[in-house]
């Protein structure tokens, strides 16, 4: 708060946040590579599948920049973020579903004898969708599937309505600290188990599938179809980083910060803490929301065990891995633990033989990544972040414009030099 | 003189005796003999006159009889026509007299013709003997007879067991035998009064035979009346076609069955009719292009109706019309107005007297259900509600209980045994994993309980797959000991099994001993003190380090004891803890932090919350869970430090 004193000319953003720079640049550069790599656009060394799982690790990179702004930067340890992503992926699989539907019922319909009225067609994707839970009626929250415009708004308008009333019910009774993670988690629990039920109107545990394929994009293969999917989500990434980092560059940042270490005396300085923590909460819900459209598309299928408890954990273990309080930590955790990890389940680890027994890293990588956990915790509290520490260490520090210590307290900048 | 006459006279009877039996038939010979032709006819519309001889003849081989015969056992000797029972012996078949009991020689089976009785002879057979089981000596007999009566009975059935039991001895089975005669009297008594009056001394009984009895009494079907239903039949109720127990479509269909009205074009009939008359890519004039509008579906269809090519389309007047003509009522199976009316008030009587009854239960039910989140969260309530210590490996800790439980029972194979070593064992193990884990990791984050949350989280994913690994994925039992089996049976609604019984016994235990503990021993006012500040109960001696270490091993002991006591009625696999974590971190915030008797009353909230939701929607207990979890967030906003909030100085920040 006192680095930017009203005497001195206010730098620009890019130039208070010069880490931001280099982030957009190190984004782009790894999106042109992949896209040279890839078989839909360059010469394939790099399969359709992990240019798919690039780009899934991408947008959980965008989530975890959220998780991080509510947690490394409020301080508000929210078990519920992946909820919201998951609740994003069910708003825009529910449109690909209908959509997709519509067109095969549309498809089988057009060789009959008498075209078919459009109660028919209707009634012919209530059953080819529902018929799994034994129903063939449209459930209310389905009202809007025939339209592309009005999902995308729930995209961003479910989760952060509940992410909205949640939070105002949560922060007006003052819950904090491990209390509201509990919380959190339990507003998880029950969402998940809600949409377990064959009568929740979205499918039970079947959950929502076939939405990798596009309706009306049938004619672009999937290699293709695939880059446009990641640089999608690497422009999501640009931008959302690009709004965390303004949102906490601020003022606003200095406040967040600031109830993070202590909420009680940003309180009595006249900060209404509340609506601070609830505007945090519900835009990073939204920003969840948007990175779970971006997802579940490319993954294929949704379904309420993505939503559990446990994977909002794993999305706070990223952003502690990676290092709270500052964004390309989150980044940074979010795709080294989800790619090691992609790496280590997929079998693709070599087995350590110990003669007596051999290491399957399917069934220990868990194990691994739990201890880890807790050495990160313990040992490394500001993660793999931490790491840019060092190299900063080596620079001289920019004291332009700041005061220049106890020594020379009284002298400006100017004067000092002379 | 005359004694030796007497005596000669004697000897010469006695000796002519054998000859007698043997030369003369006895009497129940004698009745066979003249049934012979039906008997050997054996049809089961013919066989009844012969059965009721035997049976009524009044001698005591008469059960005999009945018995060898309905079991195949009676033979028929071709050369003089004498029936006897027979058995294959060595050379042909051994032949017993029905009369003497005597072995009446052998004979080769050619000789010899076997009365097969078919199904339904044996059945005519099996009435007729129930009479003499029913009166039977031996007690077991009698019950078993009377046993078999209960499973199923008819309407002959009725006079012998009201005649049994006026000379039945045991009072035990004489009441089972009243209670029966009454439940067939509501069912075959010929008279409506004896029914009617049956039913009024059942009405107070909450048996399921009870209401399976009057069950088929209220029983309707609808049925469809021209005008208003004759006075013949006993009408239950009127219907109006539309109404929620009548649906419109419903009651058309049955006009239609009914042969009362033509039936409805359904969609997909009258796509059907277009489709076959196609011309030139109209129909009737219609183009059908056109026909995704069902309108001029409907406009092309009327054409073709007015040509005669099909039946004429029913508009909904008409159906409304048909249907306005037309009287619906629920018939009762039964014709007897005063029979049904009887039943009906009787079950209802009966019903209202079951939903107490299912409350009571409901409210056990819930009870149990408590103690078991109780029991899931007392550990939680020392780590987490005095220490302030989170701790997300705790439901782990549960599942190890619960599979040092099992790896025990592997070695011990005494079920009581091995529970009694187990639960000290869990103890120690998890005692000693927590003490691991506090000294490990927890201790130096004392000051960053987020941060606790989170490694102790990594904690808990491990522990989890090396158990996984170790155990495999599939479920391993914890068996109770044959003691616990079984349920503590009040009526046919309430029950409770004995485990739920032990575990709320056990959770009282464990109330108990947490309170003595916490308030009568030297560690319990060290962990009061070391939690309250640190800083000054080190300066007044005591060593936090080492008190938080015990208190933290205590708690997760408690965990590893519930283990057990979970796994006994739960599968033990390596999720076991994941199922209770969140629930008992609810129990414990609910309740209200660093009260045990918060969490005792969060854990009765929650258990009866649960049970009340899922009576509410019996179908689907993972809606209650989510409605309950939904209640807690909203109860926390009334009551954010819990039903039993610390105040003052002890409330900490």
């Amino acid at each position: 708060m006192s680095r930017t004193p009203l005497s001195q000319p206010r730098r620009s953003f890019v130039a208070r946040n010069p880490s931001v720079l280099v982030f957009l640049a190190v984004l782009a550069l790894f999106t042109l590579l992949v896209t040279g790599l890839s078989e839909g656009f360059g010469v394939g060394l790099i399969s359709t599948s992990f240019v798919k799982t690039l780009g899934k690790t991408l947008t959980l990179a965008l989530v975890a920049v959220a998780m991080d702004l509510v947690w490394g930067y409020a301080g508000i340890l929210s078990l519920g973020h992946f909820a919201f992503f998951g609740l994003g992926g069910y708003m825009i699989g529910m449109w690909l579903m209908y959509e997709r539907t519509r067109q095969i019922v549309t498809d089988s319909m057009a060789n009959a004898t008498i075209p078919p009225s459009e109660s028919e067609i209707v009634d012919a994707i209530g059953t080819q969708i529902f018929g799994v839970v034994g129903s063939s009626e449209f459930p209310l929250v389905w009202a809007f599937a025939d339209s592309l415009a009005l999902q995308l708004l729930l995209v961003v308008a479910v989760p952060g309505l509940l992410a909205l009333v949640f939070g105002w019910l949560a922060f007006r009774s003052r819950v904090t600290g491990v209390y509201l993670s509990i919380l959190t988690q339990a507003m998880t629990l029950a969402l998940a188990l809600y949409l377990f039920q064959n009568d929740s109107g979205l499918r039970g545990n079947n959950g929502l599938s076939g939405l990798q394929n596009i309706p009306h994009l049938d004619h672009v293969p999937q290699s293709v179809l695939s880059i446009w999917f990641f640089w999608a989500s690497a422009a999501a990434l640009a931008l959302g980083y690009l709004f965390a980092a303004w949102i906490v560059s601020g003022k606003f940042g200095s406040v967040i910060r600031g109830i993070r270490d202590n909420e009680a005396r940003v309180r009595f300085l006249g900060y209404s803490v509340e609506g601070y923590k609830l505007f945090l909460f519900t835009v990073t819900a939204m920003i969840a929301g948007i990175a779970g459209a971006l997802y579940y598309p490319q993954a294929g299928i949704i379904n309420p065990a993505e939503i559990a408890p446990i994977a909002s954990i794993y999305l706070a273990v990223w952003v502690a891995i990676g290092g709270r309080g500052r964004l390309y930590g989150a980044v940074i955790g979010a795709v080294f633990v989800s790619l090691v990890s992609t790496w280590f389940t997929g079998g693709q680890a070599p087995d350590i033989n110990l003669g007596f027994y051999t290491i399957s890293w399917v069934d220990w990588w868990t194990i691994l990544l739990g201890l880890s956990f807790v050495a990160v915790t313990l040992f490394a509290p500001k993660g793999i972040g931490g790491l840019f520490d060092l190299w900063a260490g080596f620079r001289h520090p920019d004291r332009h414009g700041a005061d220049l210590g106890p020594d020379h307290g009284a002298l400006r900048e100017k004067e000092a030099t002379e | 003189m005359l004694k030796r006459i007497l005596l000669a006279a004697c000897a010469v009877f006695l000796l002519s005796l054998p000859a007698d039996a043997q030369d003369e038939t006895g009497p129940m010979q004698a009745i066979l003999q003249a049934h012979s032709d039906i008997i050997l006819e054996s049809s089961r519309r013919t066989i009844q006159p012969a059965i009721d001889a035997v049976a009524g003849s009044g001698l005591p081989q008469a059960q005999a009889v009945l018995e060898a015969w309905q079991a195949r056992d009676m033979w028929y000797r071709k050369a003089d026509g004498l029936f006897f029972r027979a058995e294959p012996g060595d050379d042909g078949y051994l032949l017993t007299d029905f009369d003497t009991g005597a072995t009446a020689g052998t004979a080769p089976k050619d000789a010899l013709d076997q009365i097969k009785p078919n199904s339904g002879i044996r059945a005519l057979i099996g009435t007729a003997l129930v009479t003499f089981q029913l009166n039977d000596p031996d007690r077991t007999r009698r019950a078993d007879a009377l046993a078999s009566l209960e499973r199923g009975a008819n309407a002959d059935l009725l006079a012998p067991l009201r005649a049994s039991i006026e000379p039945e001895q045991d009072a035990g089975l004489k009441a089972r035998k009243q209670r029966l005669e009454r439940l067939l009297t509501i069912s075959y008594d010929p008279d409506d009064a004896a029914r009617v009056a049956a039913i009024g001394d059942m009405s107070g009984d909450l048996g399921v035979d009870v209401r399976a009895t009057l069950n088929p009494l209220v029983a309707t079907r609808l049925q469809v009346f021209e005008g208003a239903p004759p006075e013949t039949v006993n009408v239950a109720r009127r219907l109006d076609s539309g109404s929620d127990a009548l649906s419109r479509d419903a009651a058309y269909a049955m006009l239609v069955e009914a042969g009362l009205a033509p039936a409805r074009i359904t969609p997909a009939s009258l796509r059907e009719a277009l489709s076959a008359n196609i011309s030139d890519g109209a129909v009737a004039g219609v183009p059908v292009h056109t026909m995704s509008d069902p309108a001029r579906r409907i406009e092309a269809y009327n054409a073709l109706a007015a040509q005669g090519i099909v039946p004429p389309y029913l508009t909904e007047q008409a159906v409304d019309d048909a249907l306005a003509a037309h009287r619906f009522a629920a018939i009762y199976a039964e014709p007897s107005p005063a029979v049904t009316a009887a039943a009906e008030a009787a079950l209802q009587r009966i019903n209202t007297r079951v939903g107490l009854n299912q409350a009571l239960d409901l409210g056990l039910d819930a009870v149990s259900l408590a103690s078991i989140y109780f029991l899931a969260a007392i550990g939680l309530a020392i780590t987490f509600g005095v220490m302030g210590v989170i701790n997300m490996a705790h439901g782990e800790f549960i599942m190890i209980g619960a599979y040092t439980g099992y790896v025990v029972q592997q070695v011990i194979p005494n079920h009581t045994a091995s529970i009694i070593v187990a639960i000290p064992l869990a103890f120690a193990v998890t005692f000693a994993a927590g003490v691991a884990l506090e000294r490990l990791v927890i201790r130096w984050l004392y000051n960053r309980p987020l941060e606790t949350l989170l490694a102790t989280f990594g904690v808990s994913i491990a522990l989890q797959q090396l158990f996984k690994n170790i155990f495999g994925t599939q479920a391993r039992p914890l068996t109770a000991p044959d003691w616990l089996g079984g349920s503590l049976v009040l009526n046919d609604v309430v029950s409770i099994s004995y485990i739920r019984i032990a575990i709320f016994v056990l959770a009282m235990i464990f109330l108990a001993l947490f309170l003595f503990v916490m308030k009568r021993t030297r560690l319990g006012l060290e962990t009061r003190a070391v939690t309250q500040n640190p800083g000054m109960a080190g300066a007044m001696g005591i060593n936090p380090g080492r008190v938080n270490m015990l208190t933290f091993g205590l708690g997760s002991g408690i965990a590893g004891i519930a283990g057990v006591a979970i796994g006994l009625f739960a599968k033990v696999t390596s999720e076991l803890g994941q199922d209770y974590i969140v629930q008992s971190f609810m129990t414990v915030v609910v309740g209200g932090v660093g009260n045990i008797w918060g969490t005792l009353l969060g854990a009765g909230l929650i258990g009866g919350l649960q049970k009340g939701i899922e009576w509410l929607n019996p179908s689907n207990t993972l809606a209650a869970q989510t409605y309950m979890i939904v209640f807690i967030i909203i109860f926390i906003q009334f009551r954010p430090r819990g039903i039993i909030a610390l105040k003052g100085r002890a409330a900490g920040d």
